[in-house]
């Protein structure tokens, strides 16, 4: 599980989250940037993402970066969810399932 | 001045005021900055300032500044804050009213201008959506974020407490850099350094372990005697972000990582008023305990507008709980909701319930948006109801409806927005 090789924060700005995704090592760093597509985000999370999801990848900070539109039921203002900011997005992020190589 | 440092004293209003006081007393600071103005807040304020002329500012502005402005006073250490919100001119007179009151001899200035309610098309597209905004509802509020710019000539009164409204929450930080470091604002690169050291200080304890811990992944020692950070920025624009020894959390690459990312929707091309950062190139360093050095921020031209947040009246909200407990709880619940959900069919509802299967208790969360403030208080008198007819069992009803002010974003061109400065109580000290 993501969980036990990486950390994660998330942001929202209006009805966008962002998730920020980091490896414990930076060895796992290229399995990160493998496994963790914009494809497989955008499934993992599709319960609650409805818009574009786009990826950056930072090799200088280790980091992968996802923007993901329409994550928060119309944006903290107006969201009926309990966690109207979508903090634990960042939380759902990390038990997607992944291969580590070697 | 060849080094500045700089504190991050508060990441939101409701934050907590032990981790700044330790920060204005230990230290060594040159500023402190408050950043207490999350994205809805201030139309918030607007509506309490309808109601009252001389309210709208920050609520716990005078709780806080009792005890952080005789430690900061003391020092010699300037207060830069937004904790003006939506009447800056009012939450100046109150500090300088309450700096007399505690016998301290300050002057405070004001920089008014972010609200352009009068000025905007009502017609022109919102940026999320590109309805017009008057079609999402009245609007109530529109404030320009204000840059470095804008708040430079309040600095320059010599004011030992500068007060905004709307500002961009790394300019906050990027002012007092520049005026201290003598940067020019047109300086990309030293705006970019600036903008990350503002960054990440702008949520106070999100950099130095809070919003961080997962015990058993990510330990965080102390948390809760959280310490808040600071910044020490060098003229050449070299960042190291620390907190005080002896105060909890930690300050690492990955607190740092985490901060440094957090609700940048472009990393190569993120936009404030003073520059438009790009952190592809930038590493991150511990330098020693609770030390970290941030480099390699690039930046490029600020944008030529402003955004604006402008606020819109979207409705009401009604919030209602029931609790179950014991054998069955959960399908009880469930069968209490799918009951409510019929009973406001039409409405745009939702039914939660909160609790693991086989959990003792659990409960059922309905919320709803509805037009007025009539239609929410239905909603909650069909959780209310469900004392009588609904599942067997069901107890502790709350209820909640609040107004609801939507947000949505424009442009406006910089010559369309009018900053003033406004020095209240005392004398400059230059």
């Amino acid at each position: 599980m993501l969980h036990e090789v990486a950390h994660c924060r998330a942001g929202d700005k209006g009805d966008t989250s962002i998730l920020s995704l980091f490896p414990f090592d930076d060895r796992h760093f290229a399995d990160l940037e493998r496994e963790v597509t914009t494809e497989r985000v955008r499934e993992h999370l599709a319960g609650q993402v409805r818009g574009e999801v786009v990826r950056y990848v930072l090799p200088k900070l280790c980091a992968l970066q996802f923007r993901c539109r329409q994550a928060l039921d119309g944006g903290v203002t107006t969201s009926l969810a309990l966690d109207t900011h979508g903090k634990g997005m960042s939380s759902r992020l990390l038990a997607m399932e992944i291969e580590l190589s070697g | 001045m060849d080094c500045v440092r700089i504190g991050g004293g508060a990441g939101f209003a409701g934050d907590r005021f032990e981790p700044a006081e330790a920060l204005a007393r230990d230290g060594e600071l040159d500023d402190l900055v408050l950043e207490c103005l999350a994205e809805r807040t201030i139309a918030l304020g607007q509506q309490r300032r309808l109601a009252d002329p001389s309210a709208g500012y920050d609520p716990r502005l005078v709780a806080r500044f009792e005890r952080l402005l005789p430690l900061c006073a003391a020092r010699g250490i300037r207060v830069i804050t937004n904790m003006g919100a939506a009447n800056p001119l009012a939450a100046g007179r109150v500090t300088a009213d309450l700096a007399g009151r505690l016998g301290l001899g300050l002057t405070v200035a004001v920089v008014t201008g972010d609200d352009v309610l009068d000025r905007i098309d009502p017609s022109a597209p919102a940026l999320e959506t590109g309805r017009p905004l008057a079609a999402h509802g009245e609007l109530v509020s529109a404030n320009a974020y204000l840059g470095a710019e804008q708040i430079m000539p309040a600095l320059e009164t010599g004011a030992h407490v500068v007060l905004t409204g709307r500002v961009a929450d790394p300019s906050l930080f990027t002012a007092p850099l520049a005026q201290r470091l003598g940067w020019d604002l047109r300086d990309a690169s030293a705006m970019a350094a600036g903008t990350v050291a503002g960054h990440l200080l702008e949520c106070a304890g999100q950099l130095t372990g809070g919003y961080f811990a997962d015990p058993g992944r990510k330990d965080v020692p102390g948390l809760a005697e959280l310490g808040f950070p600071y910044a020490d920025v060098t003229a050449d624009g070299d960042v190291e972000v620390s907190k005080l020894p002896g105060t909890g959390g930690l300050v690492s690459r990955a607190t740092v990582r985490e901060q440094l990312l957090y609700e940048v929707t472009d990393p190569a091309a993120y936009p404030t008023p003073d520059v438009t950062l790009d952190l592809r190139e930038v590493t991150v360093a511990e330098t020693g305990p609770d030390r970290v050095a941030v480099r390699g921020a690039v930046g490029r031209a600020r944008p030529e507008k402003f955004k604006v947040s402008v606020g819109y009246r979207a409705g009401w909200r009604a919030e209602a709980g029931i609790s179950y407990a014991g054998p069955g709880a959960r399908a009880r619940a469930e069968l209490a909701g799918d009951v409510v959900l019929r009973r406001l069919a039409g409405t745009r509802v939702r039914a939660d319930v909160l609790g693991a299967e086989g959990s003792p208790e659990c409960r059922l969360r309905i919320a709803a948006s509805a037009a007025d403030r009539a239609a929410a208080e239905v909603v909650c008198h069909e959780v209310e109801a469900l004392y009588t007819n609904g599942p067997a069992g069901g107890g502790g009803v709350r209820t909640a409806v609040t107004e609801v002010i939507g947000i949505v974003s424009t442009l406006i061109d910089r010559d369309r927005v009018e900053p003033a400065v406004t020095v209240i109580g005392g004398h400059a000290c230059g």
